[in-house]
């Protein structure tokens, strides 16, 4: 994986004492919060509901031991022990301390980590697929590309006050593992006709109040020219994108409003302007950066065979072990959704454990995926039994990603002082009621998504059955949304009927999944049978 | 519990960002301290904001319940509280019940 040079580290470093000075100031009076707040915005820390909160960036979600292990400790140092792992693959600490904050900073730099690009109208951390360089369905590991692009995008003065906040998904494989078209800008590795590689753009996707798939606005363009390309997409829009009204100032209602043709017409105009300027980097930079996303030295005699003989761990291994591109290897998803948890929440033991794993066991390679989960991308098979006997001692080795009680939940009224309902104590009660993982198996893939206001930091709109939580005069009340999907299949789901209360859209999911096991067909999952049958036999289960 | 309704300020400490009530002639971290503040509390919270004692100060609704005093919107009631998914973070952390005060 990539490792900071001296320009990188440079950079963190003086971003570290720039930002100790504005603390000082801020602290001494000499700054006041109107002053301070953007400041403090673009070094990651919000005051949340209850205090101040720092998110900090895992670019493209791919980390090592050490900087995970130091995840762990400021947990213990600065926070309460625990941390909160994001649907755009960082990481929250929910309790810190203003005059803490520089140190915290420093801490992470010392690893080759920040929080620049976690907030504000800028281009935001990049995001990509959790199983990138491990999948056995890839094209190309999309990483050097999502460096590149940090790089490019870092303090970039073109794009650091754009109309609104901006976020970029890349994948390398024909499974999207990283909801990349509901994204302002999705970059999928593909092939031509020609089998040469490129890129293809999603343009305009996003979730939030207006949720909108984003359309296909380059087909295929040549990898060398992508930052040249992201820069006429991003001109385009820092030039008509609305100022005057936050809700519509989404690169998302831009391309909407335009079009997608003549949208794509605009940036091609500015695209051939582009390249005239020589903005993009010497190929020999993205050949150093892909050097360093090399292979791992993979064991070419590693033993192809699991013994499965442990029910329990059987179990672990259907669900949380997928296929690795190099055989004898397998990819693990260690699951942050115990039954009654809260959905990506992790002690600083378990980070260090899952640290120490990552070490010993993955070529000091870790990822966070969007669904709060932390994936070890490169385990040999022999290893499995031993990672799961570690996991399950700590209480990580719940076997359930993709399945009912696998739920991605945004932290809600609990935390979020953008919430109008809890989201958490939802998730916890579908777990909870589904908490027979035999049952979970039955009802097999389905994602379920939760978000705590229209937001949508818990995807809501892309699950199977999503939840949204609102605010009824005054009191919580959660509406229901089926047929949502965030992968290659991408679909919008759609509002069920009224809402209920908390324990009534836990009855009411357990209604739907009913209908389901009833009416499924061979093969079927949840979203298929609601797809194929409809809304109407489950409205009249869940209001008749 | 009375429905009459009264003024609070609220905001977070500075320094540590805990969520702050005015008290009347300073800030408590327990609502139940918490003084009723007219229906200006604007200059109280600049003067504060400006004393570099509180960050975001503003007022919201609450009522006197069994003699305590409540805000009225969950919000405000969670903020009063903490999480209620982690009530042992929580300023009743010994109170099984205390997650139903925010009901």
């Amino acid at each position: 994986m990539y490792q900071y040079d001296t320009h990188d580290q440079t950079m963190v470093d003086a971003r570290v004492a720039e930002y100790s000075d504005q603390v000082a100031r801020r602290l001494a009076g000499t700054l006041s919060e109107e002053q301070f707040r953007p400041l403090r915005l673009k070094n990651g820390l919000y005051l949340q509901l209850h205090a101040y909160m720092l998110r900090v960036a895992i670019p493209y979600g791919t980390l090592d031991s050490r900087q995970m292990r130091m995840l762990g400790d400021i947990a213990d140092k600065y926070d309460r022990g625990y941390a909160h792992f994001t649907t755009r693959q960082n990481v929250q600490y929910n309790w810190i301390k203003l005059e803490d904050s520089p140190a915290i900073l420093a801490d992470l730099a010392s690893v080759g980590m920040h929080a620049i690009q976690t907030s504000g109208n800028c281009i935001r951390n990049t995001t990509a697929d959790h199983f990138a360089g491990a999948a056995a369905d890839e094209i190309e590991d999309p990483r050097p590309y999502a460096e590149l692009l940090r790089q490019w995008s870092t303090f970039h003065p073109e794009f650091d006050y754009l109309p609104r906040k901006f976020k970029v998904a890349i994948i390398g494989s024909e499974t999207d593992r990283a909801a990349m078209k509901l994204h302002d800008i999705g970059i999928q590795v593909v092939k031509n006709e020609a089998g040469e590689t490129g890129l293809r753009f999603y343009v305009g996707g996003g979730m939030g109040r207006t949720p909108m798939i984003a359309p296909v606005i380059r087909d295929f363009l040549p990898p060398l020219q992508m930052i040249s390309y992201l820069e006429a997409c991003l001109r385009v829009y820092n030039q008509h994108g609305r100022r005057d009204n936050k809700y519509k100032a989404r690169i998302k209602i831009l391309v909407h409003e335009l079009g997608a043709d003549e949208y794509r017409r605009q940036v091609e105009e500015e695209f051939a302007h582009v390249l005239t300027l020589g903005l993009e980097p010497p190929p020999a930079e993205l050949a150093r950066i892909k050097a360093q996303f090399a292979d791992p030295g993979f064991d070419p005699a590693a033993p192809d065979a699991i013994d499965l003989s442990d029910p329990d761990f059987k179990l672990w291994v259907d669900q949380n072990v997928h296929a690795h591109k190099v055989p004898g290897y397998a990819i693990v998803t260690v699951s942050l959704k115990p039954t009654g948890g809260i959905p990506g929440d992790a002690s600083a033991d378990q980070i260090r454990l899952i640290a120490d794993i990552g070490r010993d066991y993955s070529f000091d390679e870790l990822r966070v995926s969007h669904a709060q989960n932390i994936v070890l991308p490169h385990v040999k098979k022999a290893d499995l039994y031993a990672i799961w006997q570690r996991l399950d001692a700590a209480g990580l080795a719940t076997p359930n990603l993709d399945l009912i009680s696998d739920i991605i939940a945004c932290p809600g009224l609990d935390y979020c002082s953008l919430a109008n309902a809890r989201s958490i104590p939802v998730a916890q009660k579908i777990a909870t009621r589904f908490a027979d993982i035999g049952r979970q198996h039955e009802l097999g893939e389905l994602k379920l998504k939760i978000s705590g206001c229209i937001n949508a930091c818990g995807h809501h709109h892309a699950g199977h059955i999503g939840i949204l939580g609102v605010d009824r005069k005054g009191l919580e009340n959660y509406q229901l949304l089926f047929g949502g999907s965030e992968g290659a299949d991408t679909s919008l789901g759609t509002i069920v009927g009224p809402g209920f209360t908390e324990d009534g859209v836990v009855d009411a999911i357990e209604k739907a999944t009913d209908v389901y096991l009833a009416q499924r067909e061979e093969g079927e999952r949840f979203l298929d049978t609601y797809r194929r049958i409809g809304t109407a036999p489950f409205k009249e289960a869940i209001y008749g | 519990m009375s429905s009459e309704r009264f003024k609070i300020l609220t905001g977070n400490d500075l320094l540590t960002g805990d969520v702050t009530w005015w008290t009347g002639s300073g800030w408590s971290k327990a609502v139940d301290d918490a003084a009723a503040v007219g229906d200006d509390p604007a200059a109280i919270a600049a003067a504060e904001e400006t004393a570099r004692r509180v960050v975001g100060a503003y007022a919201v609704d609450a009522v006197r319940e069994n003699g305590a005093v409540r805000p009225v919107h969950i919000k405000e009631r969670i903020r009063a509280l903490g999480p209620t998914v982690r009530l042992d973070l929580s300023l009743r952390p010994n109170d099984p019940a205390a997650a139903a005060w925010v009901a």
